[in-house]
């Protein structure tokens, strides 16, 4: 089934998309409690979301 | 106040022009009267110009014969096959003849020198994957020549700034003056956290230059001049690959013995963890290389395919709606230029902290 291939890919960006959701608001939580914190949130957030796009992209590009 | 109203005149004509001239240079491609369909022929576009080639082609047109002119340089080849042979690639014709060189023929099929006879014959296996022999191809390709412009302008880059706070008692000048803060954070906000005051010294070189070299290449990736450098996995590879020698070269006791017998936990488990911690050990630097690739590629696919729209939709709406959208993804492909270069530094810190970390252990670990 050559569809299979399709299939995957959008499982892989509902995986990351998920995860990146799930960052970014607990990294808006975390900011609304403690705004002085933001610089160093907002810099994490961007480091943990950029190693969840890193595997997403990779599985896309096997699929 | 007249200098700041022509910096802002030159950064809308710069992304005026960035955007529009990747668009009208395939605008000609098309109104030649394809005989292929609109979206095959946007696939092959797409396709020649995410790989590396052998000749710089800024662009190129049909005339009124219907014959394709080619406007660009010919960059040189350069192969070694029981010999070094060195000849121009416009030998190749833009991948339509052979060349001859020294009595041997290569020709290009897909972007890569095969050797064949003077027929140019091209066998191929079940999967379409040309069998001819490979020579080693040293090719001065046009993603070497980006290569080598984007090393001079850093070296002439940074060493301006270096010598001007010579010149200037301590304050820098001169265009170098906005990568100091950037140079700063690197050191203070990547570097020590991670390596520790007294070995991030060591270091500090080779991060600056991976920083600014990678975001130098993504930028670059994005000017219409078609050159797609960081896309390629060859040269993520090396990034990577350099990052995991000084890991392994400048590691020490303390990191192997993390790896191969973890302190402070119970024999069985040291057992266990060795194999995993081994396969990290590749497979830290592989996810480095595989997420710059994968992350610039595909950036640049969704880019050109977007603006590939434009010419499927042959009405006014479609079209600026698609080159708007275009305009957009282009805009967030500049942040993940700089996005990726700062992600790729970073990890990179991080597995030279580890490795040059040393504490002292007490079995609770």
């Amino acid at each position: 089934m050559e569809g299979l291939n399709f299939i995957g890919a959008g499982l892989v960006v509902i995986g990351v998309g998920i995860g990146i959701g799930q960052i970014g608001g607990k990294a808006m939580e975390a900011i609304a409690r403690q705004p002085e914190a933001y610089g160093k949130i907002q810099t994490a957030m961007l480091i943990a979301a950029a190693l969840i796009e890193g595997i997403g992209f990779a599985a896309l590009f096997a699929a | 106040m007249r200098r700041n109203f022509l910096v802002k005149i030159l950064t809308v004509l710069l992304l005026l022009v960035t955007v529009s001239a990747s668009a009208f240079q395939e605008k000609k491609h098309e109104e030649s009267g394809s005989k292929k369909d609109t979206k095959q022929e946007i696939k092959e576009f797409i396709k020649h110009h995410l790989k590396d080639s052998h000749d710089f082609g800024i662009t190129s047109y049909t005339n009124d014969q219907g014959e394709k002119k080619h406007i660009g340089l010919s960059l040189p080849v350069i192969l070694w096959d029981e010999g070094l042979h060195v000849f121009s690639s416009s030998k190749f014709h833009h991948e339509t003849t052979i060349a001859e060189s020294k009595g041997n023929y290569y020709k290009i099929y897909h972007g890569l020198v095969f050797k064949t006879d003077s027929k140019g014959t091209i066998t191929y296996d079940e999967k379409h994957h040309p069998t001819n022999l490979k020579p080693l191809d040293l090719s001065i390709t046009k993603s070497v020549v980006m290569i080598i412009i984007t090393a001079l302008l850093m070296f002439f880059l940074f060493t301006n700034l270096a010598k001007s706070y010579g010149k200037n008692g301590g304050i820098a000048t001169g265009a170098g003056r906005f990568f100091e803060p950037i140079i700063l954070y690197i050191r203070d906000d990547i570097a020590i956290p991670n390596i520790g005051e007294k070995n991030h010294g060591k270091y500090m070189s080779f991060l600056l230059t991976i920083f600014f070299f990678i975001w130098f290449l993504n930028i670059f990736g994005l000017t219409p001049l078609g050159v797609n450098v960081t896309g390629n996995i060859a040269i993520t590879f090396s990034l990577a690959l350099l990052t995991f020698l000084i890991t392994t070269f400048t590691a020490k006791k303390d990191y192997w013995k993390h790896i191969f017998w973890m302190p402070g936990v119970p024999v069985p488990m040291k057992i266990v963890l060795a194999p995993i911690e081994l396969l990290g050990v590749i497979i830290k630097p592989f996810s480095l290389l595989i997420r710059l690739y994968a992350n610039m590629q595909a950036g640049h696919i969704v880019l050109m395919s977007l603006v590939g729209l434009i010419f499927v939709f042959k009405s006014w709406l479609g079209g600026t709606m698609s080159f708007f959208l275009a305009f957009s993804i282009s805009l967030i492909e500049v942040l993940v230029a700089l996005l990726q270069a700062y992600i790729f530094t970073m990890l990179s810190a991080l597995y030279f902290g580890f490795a040059s970390e040393e504490h002292e252990h007490d079995e609770a670990h």
